[in-house]
């Protein structure tokens, strides 16, 4: 029997008698350092719970979420996550154990992450990736920081498209705080790069171009390679934003002169969680002692048998410290395992069938829409990815008000622009967003 | 000679015949197709290749690599600073909610649980913390600490205060010195006093007008806490200064201290640490952010609050804008939330007491010496004579994940070792053997471990000299 506060800690009261002698006291709270005028009394208000009601209190909270079809994107997706990877990567030799200091007794973790790396590597076609960033938005901040490291140009400026989300631009912002950097915006034409105005925007005092295929409003990018020549005679940085569903069907990163990818790969392995990601970063062999966060490469032990380990850790914040590529430390290895998994059960016949469906359902989505009366869509004239842009008669926000109504969740982008992102977790809802939306459009 | 430990342990290795290991996934079968798709050709590439298995093979392949990886429930798991504590299971129960997975870009009319679950843990996190005002946003302790810099930094800005340093200990966790010089700031290393504490006349030496923050953590990495804590808060502050609290070691002080009673402006909280949410291999993690009310107007956007008719996110007046593109690791704040919750008042009191208790048994049982004292949560011992990681490798063999080596570097040879609240004394005496029959043992016989692990000592060396770091530059060898 125990006798604590903590259903966690396991010590009877005569161990911890045995115990408090051992050290020569007499009571627990003479062993807290801590001066009379700063102790705290242990009163924060909080009720204890038995496990039961702990787990109904969070059930009944979030039951107030409203039970919406998610027809959400720009950025963040929802696919199907298969049953393997929720138990497999709930193993508890892989979810309770740490960072992989110890890499003899953490081969298990240290081989699927060296598979992620390399996953990325064929994804990308890139020949170095780290084994993860938290999101697609500090990935995008990591490869700036990485620009100033790598660049001889005196340049300072970095561009970004007008349309780039919030979410990715406030981030920028903040991880070159710490430089004289300044973001300037290009704009998109039709749904994509507007390349003319690119060009001119585009000079000597350029650190880094950052474009996104798909863009945040879903159309593919025809004219990437001329984006990356374009960077490359001015010295800059190219930097693209995508996703591993994207990179599986579309054309090499590397192939358009891409020298970093980033993005998120929450797309496989997790659900819409609120948010959370998994940054991608994947860069030129050239970047290697200059990229952040963790890379774990493949050596021998003393029999001579491949063995893998954490590897270049110099450039980190635990050896570097103030001088390092980047602060993080914990960062998203779970997730990069369930994406790793999440890869692995779809194979490559699998992982493009979903991306060729996630052009296919946009495009079959798109067409039915637009046979609504007062409804254009797509609005851009171009190839879409999962999601599109549709035009309505009325005001979009009414129209989507009127879609939440009846059960269906949209994002309004302008005044009479709607978004809307199909996959296979939403698709056999189509019929009723269908007409729903031709009853919200009227 | 060689030492003896009750405690035995083999690990899992597996091989296949003819290469003594577990293939990668793209040695057992790897297939290229060609790609076929709808689009233009000039859109897409030619072709993929990854490994092609089926699900039976996947899943005897990552049950594999599961058993040779070692986790908390694997056996005991004492990484100084790390706080590796027993993750209770019902909390991945309750992130599986599927209510608890929406996409964030869903109203807030139509997220009113999400938005009520983080403003409680906002709430609780606030009073644990002794803070006014606490932000989710940031997705890791060091994205916490980035925030809180940032944060120090708008405050200064707003009042036209030009300052440009950050005064960190010299044992302070590596992650503060980067996050400090990514937001712009220049590092000045403040050396440790002769009792391990922060030196109150280098500290003096060190402060200015420039003086934008002093980061600390308390009790600090060699577990011990600052007792001039109210004098080093009123030094920083006279000079216009802000404090930060690295929440890192905060398992130590739930329900006996709180940062913010002690002078602290600014903290994170590592819920993965002090709220024991799996480290899963390295994250995701989660560094909540909290502030005294002078500081909430900088919070990032968006924050959450009460309104009339529930929730809402708003932008706070100055805020500092994001550090996430999104609201961070959401599902990890979900068990952190239960966890708090399923404490209590009692149960949080009681897992730092039970952590201070453990570990100040556990110095007590080892041969090696622990310089300083007394400790809180955690302690480092000296290996003398013997290389720590040395030591380290060895206590593989002894069925015990080892301490943090070589760090803090004050302490020659370091072992730091936190024990967490969730070891009983058995354990401890298991733990303290681990260390003891190390102790004892020969230089050869540290040399050859560890001999009982998936894999022997590993090349770290040749392992920097020549990177190969996926399966492809496997082929090119």
């Amino acid at each position: 029997m125990t006798a604590n506060g903590s259903p966690y800690a396991p010590h009877t009261p005569a161990e911890t008698e045995a115990m408090l002698s051992a050290v020569g006291v007499d009571r627990e709270e003479a062993l807290f350092d801590i001066p009379d005028d700063v102790r705290f009394d242990g009163e924060f208000g909080i009720d204890a719970r038995s496990e039961r009601a702990t787990r109904e209190l969070v059930e009944d909270t979030l039951a107030k979420n409203d039970d919406l079809v998610e027809f959400l994107g720009r950025g963040h997706y929802d696919h199907y996550v298969p049953s393997m990877v929720d138990h497999l990567s709930a193993r508890s030799e892989f979810l309770t154990s740490y960072t992989q200091y110890q890499p003899e007794v953490a081969q298990g973790f240290l081989q699927a992450l060296f598979e992620y790396q390399s996953m990325l590597v064929e994804l990308t076609g890139l020949s170095v990736a780290n084994c993860s960033m938290y999101d697609a938005a500090t990935a995008l901040g990591e490869a700036a920081t990485l620009a100033v490291r790598v660049r001889e140009t005196s340049g300072d400026r970095i561009v970004v498209p007008e349309t780039l989300s919030a979410g990715r631009r406030g981030t920028l912002e903040n991880y070159i705080a710490g430089h004289d950097i300044t973001i300037d915006t290009y704009p998109m034409d039709d749904g994509n790069v507007d390349r003319e105005v690119l060009a001119e925007s585009v000079d000597e005092e350029t650190l880094l171009v950052y474009a996104e295929n798909p863009t945040v409003r879903g159309t593919i990018e025809e004219g990437l390679g001329a984006v990356g020549e374009l960077a490359d005679d001015n010295d800059a940085l190219f930097v693209l934003g995508s996703d591993p569903v994207a990179l599986a069907l579309l054309q090499e990163p590397a192939s358009v002169g891409a020298d970093v990818v980033v993005g998120d790969a929450a797309t496989l392995g997790l659900p819409s969680a609120y948010g959370m990601g998994l940054g991608i970063f994947a860069c030129r062999e050239e970047f290697l002692r200059q990229v952040p966060g963790r890379l774990v490469g493949a050596s021998e032990d003393t029999t001579g048998h491949r063995a893998y380990t954490l590897t270049l850790q110099t450039r980190e914040q635990h050896i570097r410290r103030e001088r390092a590529t980047s602060n993080i430390c914990t960062n998203q290895a779970w997730v990069a395992l369930r994406t790793a998994m999440h890869v692995a059960w779809l194979g490559p016949d699998g992982l493009l069938d979903l991306a060729e469906d996630c052009v296919t359902l946009a495009r079959d989505l798109a067409d039915r829409l637009n046979d609504i009366r007062g409804v254009k869509a797509p609005v851009h004239d171009r190839h879409h990815f999962r999601e599109f842009v549709v035009r309505t008669d009325q005001p979009a926000s009414a129209v989507a008000a009127d879609l939440e109504s009846a059960g269906y969740a949209v994002h309004v982008v302008g005044e009479h622009e709607l978004q809307v992102c199909v996959t296979e977790t939403n698709g056999r809802k189509i019929d009723g967003f269908v007409a729903a939306f031709e009853e919200a459009a009227r | 000679m060689t030492g003896e430990s009750p405690l035995g342990y083999n690990q899992a290795r597996w091989t296949d015949d003819e290469d003594t290991y577990e293939p990668l996934l793209s040695e057992k079968n790897t297939e290229s197709v060609a790609v076929d798709s709808a689009l233009p050709d000039d859109l897409t590439r030619d072709s993929l290749e990854l490994p092609n298995l089926s699900e039976p093979e996947l899943a005897r392949h990552y049950t594999r690599l599961s058993e040779m990886n070692y986790g908390v429930e694997s056996g005991p798991f004492p990484l100084g600073s790390c706080t590796m504590k027993y993750n209770p299971k019902f909390t991945e129960d309750v992130a599986a909610v599927a209510d608890a997975s929406v996409h964030p870009d869903r109203s807030e009319q139509s997220t009113q649980g999400t938005l009520e679950l983080q403003y409680e843990l906002q709430q609780y996190l606030g009073k644990i913390g002794g803070m006014d005002a606490v932000t989710l946003q940031p997705p890791a302790g060091a994205a916490g600490e980035f925030a809180g810099i940032l944060i120090a930094n708008a405050y200064h800005e707003s009042r036209d205060d030009d300052r440009s340093e950050v005064l960190i200990p010299d044992s302070a966790h590596g992650t503060n010195f980067a996050s400090a010089a990514m937001a712009g700031y220049d590092v000045v290393t403040l050396p440790s006093g002769e009792d391990g504490r922060v030196d109150l006349d280098a500290l003096a030496a060190a402060l200015s007008e420039d003086t934008a923050a002093l980061m600390l953590t308390n009790p600090n990495t060699l577990g011990l806490f600052e007792r001039d804590i109210t004098e080093i808060s009123e030094m920083v502050h006279d000079v216009g200064g802000l404090l930060y609290y690295d929440g890192a070691n905060l398992n130590a002080l739930l329900g006996h201290g709180r940062p913010g009673d002690m002078g602290f402006d600014i903290m994170h909280y590592n819920v993965h640490k002090t709220f024991a949410t799996p480290h899963g291999g390295g994250g995701p993690g989660a560094g909540p952010v909290g502030v005294v009310e002078e500081l909430a107007e900088f919070l990032p956007d968006p924050h959450v609050r009460e309104s009339d008719d529930g929730y809402e996110l708003y932008a706070p007046e100055n805020s500092i804008g994001k550090v996430h593109g999104y609201q961070g690791n959401w599902l990890v704040a979900v068990k952190a939330y239960a966890y708090i919750a399923r404490l209590g008042d009692e149960g949080l009191a009681d897992a730092s007491a039970k952590a201070v208790l453990n570990a100040n048994y556990l110095a007590e049982m080892v041969d090696y010496e622990v310089p300083f004292g007394p400790f809180h949560h955690e302690f480092v011992a000296s290996a003398g004579e013997q290389d720590a990681a040395d030591v380290a490798k060895r206590m593989l063999d002894y069925g015990v994940h080892p301490p943090t080596t070589k760090w803090p570097e004050i302490v020659g040879e370091a072992l730091m070792t936190e024990p967490t609240e969730i070891e009983n004394k058995r354990t401890l005496d298991q733990l303290a053997a681990a260390f003891n029959a190390a102790r004892a043992d020969d230089i050869e016989t540290l040399e050859a471990a560890p001999e009982r692990t998936a894999a022997r000592r590993i090349d770290q060396v040749s392992a920097a000299r020549d990177p190969r770091l996926s399966w492809q530059a496997l082929d090119e060898a």
